[in-house]
């Protein structure tokens, strides 16, 4: 015990004589919250719409007034040619393009059904999509104001998110992400820097056992990253204003287990590799943008093709991002996330027992 | 001094041949991720989990619930007769929406009364959740009609047309920007070795006694990058194409035009953090920073830069990828020429010319 508690201390003295560790560790995850909690939105606003208003009548101007009052689109330009469209949407000045056929108030004064065109760019499937559907529902809100009711109506009742906001199922899923980054990125470079260093060779003739200097080593990696979640957390909750429904202990608890995945596969790098320079590569490449793309932050796992959704059963970031999206928006505890939990910790257990067979290896 | 620059270029090519690691990272990676990451990425939602309540159980309420599962958009997870077990099965992420058909809806399908369904939804994602909400829009108003017997007659009806992309298929539209962005990384980490490798093995010292100025030594240095970065490029664009369906509507030329200025911003960007770090590994760090999170998400690859804070969209004006990502996609799946992208290609001559300046700027102080 007291010499697993050496090791503490002088693994905590070697972060802390580093000038460039801490500002990396404390000021990085802050801005990086920052600016990727503001990137990271799908949602739309001001997408760029073309009109071309045939008609010129009152009931057409009202039309396009509904679609630049509203604040998914903003007006880039009134045509007057329909050829014109051709011209703003292969420059990508416009997404959407509407066109209001001549006659267009005639025919809804005769009680008919009025045609009118969209065109959207569909290069950018993304605003594509979405640009369309915010375009019907504007259209929509004429059939509302002329008093026509459909047959059936379907009456939407969103849970967890009311306001459909991306940035409150984005935010926590950069948490994730920078806790990973950062725990992996300083164990990666535990082992393999006393090795370029020279001084595994001092540390080997110590009387720690390995198992003793992997703990030594995690430990402080551990404090820092809790440190960093307590950095990030308020920029999550107060900047943001992602909604806390769950409880801090849960999101705690369950950060444990996450933490020795990381740290883990950071220490395994470590003795995959010979130089810092390799065991960066090999984090980065080999487990983080995998960890990234297959957790499900961004891409929803279920659109995955069925042999990619097996893959992402081994990847621990996909279970912390359900377990900290699960706190922070569903409010739920234990009982719902313990599967996540237990995944987690039998990841995390296996990755250890790994690391630590290749590090007594390459010991002999 | 074109001779110079050749015979700089020859000896990082000599070089170059024996890190048998580094060309396989170069040529082997950007292939192997943009297998990888083009197949898992993707929006288009399918599979939906949902979970059915029906509390009317008659022939109308059935025929609701078949034209959902019909839609090819859901699976059904759970067949409720009433709705409180909901809040534990979304709770749990076992089902993401909740068809709940009341009792009297028979009836009032029966009577020819309009009536209501509910529909709940889990909206934590909200992107999978507006999607999801246009399918069911779409799938009961076809079903009223139809049980009604009436023709829904709105005052406007919109008729959709999707150029470039008609299935709105999202692959098409990622894969180019999962290309940019793996030529990016590759390319920045590439050259940011360059420098320092020999300034950390101290050959950089003979390097000083040549006749060689800095500009000679970069462009020299980087040449044989370019090379070797282009026929990764054009082996991930012929990937793209055959294997991802990506069409290439523009003329090839232009494409390869544009794809290497961008590759020399990269290598530049590379260039100048070598001319920065002292170590290897800081010169890492600053390219992996550098280039894998802005490349992420501040180049419109995956989120629409429109949308950004005005402060975020200024910055993404130096993310030489925005300007590739949006030329990519005009070339390929617009297929128009110059008069479209030429400012996106001035911007990347900028800002090649720019990082090689500066690079020179740095690398004359060290000399």
């Amino acid at each position: 015990m007291r010499t697993l508690l050496n090791i503490l201390v002088k693994e905590l003295l070697q972060l802390r004589r580093d000038p460039r560790i801490l500002p990396i560790l404390f000021v990085a995850p802050v801005v990086q919250l920052t600016i990727l909690g503001y990137a990271a939105t799908t949602d739309l606003r001001r997408v760029e719409l073309a009109v071309c208003d045939l008609d010129r009548t009152n009931p057409s101007r009202d039309l396009v007034r509904r679609f630049t009052d509203s604040s998914y689109f903003r007006l880039v330009a009134s045509l007057d040619d329909q050829r014109a469209i051709d011209r703003w949407l292969d420059s990508g000045r416009a997404r959407i393009a509407l066109t209001i056929p001549a006659g267009y108030a005639a025919v809804r004064e005769a009680g008919g059904s009025a045609e009118v065109q969209l065109v959207a760019d569909g290069s950018d499937a993304m605003t594509g999509t979405l640009g369309l559907s915010y375009a019907y529902g504007v259209i929509q809100q004429v059939a509302e104001t002329d008093n026509l009711r459909l047959p059936i109506e379907l009456r939407p009742k969103v849970l967890y998110n009311p306001d459909l906001i991306s940035r409150n199922f984005m935010v926590p899923g950069v948490l994730a992400m920078i806790l990973m980054i950062m725990t992996m990125m300083l164990s990666s470079m535990a082992l393999v820097r006393e090795t370029e260093l020279g001084t595994m060779e001092q540390l080997l003739v110590t009387p720690l056992s390995p198992g003793a200097i992997i703990l030594g080593k995690l430990v402080p990696y551990a404090m820092v990253g809790t440190v960093e979640i307590l950095t990030a957390l308020p920029v999550v909750l107060f900047w943001f204003e992602v909604p806390l429904r769950g409880s801090l202990a849960v999101l705690a608890l369950l950060t444990v287990p996450f933490m020795l995945c990381t740290l883990g596969l950071g220490l395994l790098v470590s003795t995959l590799s010979r130089t810092q320079q390799q065991a960066m590569m090999i984090s980065t490449f080999v487990f983080m943008l995998p960890q990234i793309y297959l957790s499900g932050f961004v891409f929803p796992i279920q659109n995955m093709p069925k042999a990619f959704q097996v893959v992402t059963y081994a990847v621990p970031l996909r279970y912390y991002v359900q377990v900290l999206r699960g706190v922070f928006l569903k409010g739920v505890g234990l009982e719902v996330l313990w599967p996540q939990g237990l995944a987690m910790l039998g990841l995390g257990v296996g990755i250890l027992t790994l690391a630590r067979i290749r590090f007594r290896r390459r010991l002999g | 001094m074109i001779r110079r620059m050749l015979a700089v270029a020859v000896k990082e090519l000599l070089q170059l041949r024996r890190d048998r690691r580094t060309i396989l990272a170069l040529l082997a990676m950007p292939v192997v991720l943009l297998l990888i990451y083009g197949f898992a990425l993707s929006f288009d939602v399918r599979d939906i989990r949902l979970a059915v309540v029906d509390q009317s159980r008659t022939r109308a309420s059935r025929e609701v619930i078949e034209a959902f599962l019909k839609s090819g958009y859901f699976v059904r997870v759970a067949d409720l007769s009433e709705p409180r077990p909901l809040n534990g099965l979304f709770d749990r992420g076992t089902a993401q929406a909740a068809l709940v058909i009341p009792a009297g809806f028979g009836a009032d399908v029966a009577g020819r009364r309009p009536t209501a369904l509910q529909f709940v939804l889990d909206g934590s994602d909200s992107q999978t959740a507006n999607t999801v909400l246009g399918y069911a829009r779409q799938i009961v108003n076809a079903t009223g009609a139809g049980l009604f017997r009436v023709e829904l007659r709105p005052p406007v009806v919109a008729r959709p047309l999707v150029w470039y992309n008609p299935d709105l298929d999202s692959t098409i539209f990622l894969v180019p920007g999962l290309v940019a962005f793996i030529l990016m990384v590759s390319s920045v980490i590439a050259t940011a070795l360059a420098v320092v490798r020999e300034k950390e093995r101290g050959t950089m010292e003979s390097l000083r006694a040549t006749p060689l100025v800095a500009l000679e030594l970069l462009v020299g240095k980087t040449l044989p990058y370019l090379l070797v970065a282009s026929v990764s490029a054009a082996g991930s664009l012929t990937l793209a194409w055959g294997l991802f369906d990506v069409p290439i509507r523009g003329s090839v030329v232009w494409l390869a035009l544009i794809t290497v200025l961008f590759l020399a911003g990269g290598l530049g960007w590379g260039m100048f953090l070598s001319s920065l770090a002292d170590t290897q590994q800081v010169a890492f760090q600053l390219g992996l920073l550098s280039s894998m999170l802005p490349t992420l998400l501040l180049s419109g690859f995956i989120f629409p830069i429109s949308s950004m804070p005005r402060a975020l969209q200024l910055i993404s004006h130096i993310v030489p990828a925005r300007y590739f990502i949006s030329a990519l996609r005009e070339i390929v799946l617009k297929g128009v020429g110059p008069e479209v992208w030429w400012n996106d290609a001035l911007a990347l001559v900028a800002f090649g010319t720019v990082v090689l300046v500066l690079a020179t700027v740095r690398t004359v102080r060290s000399l």
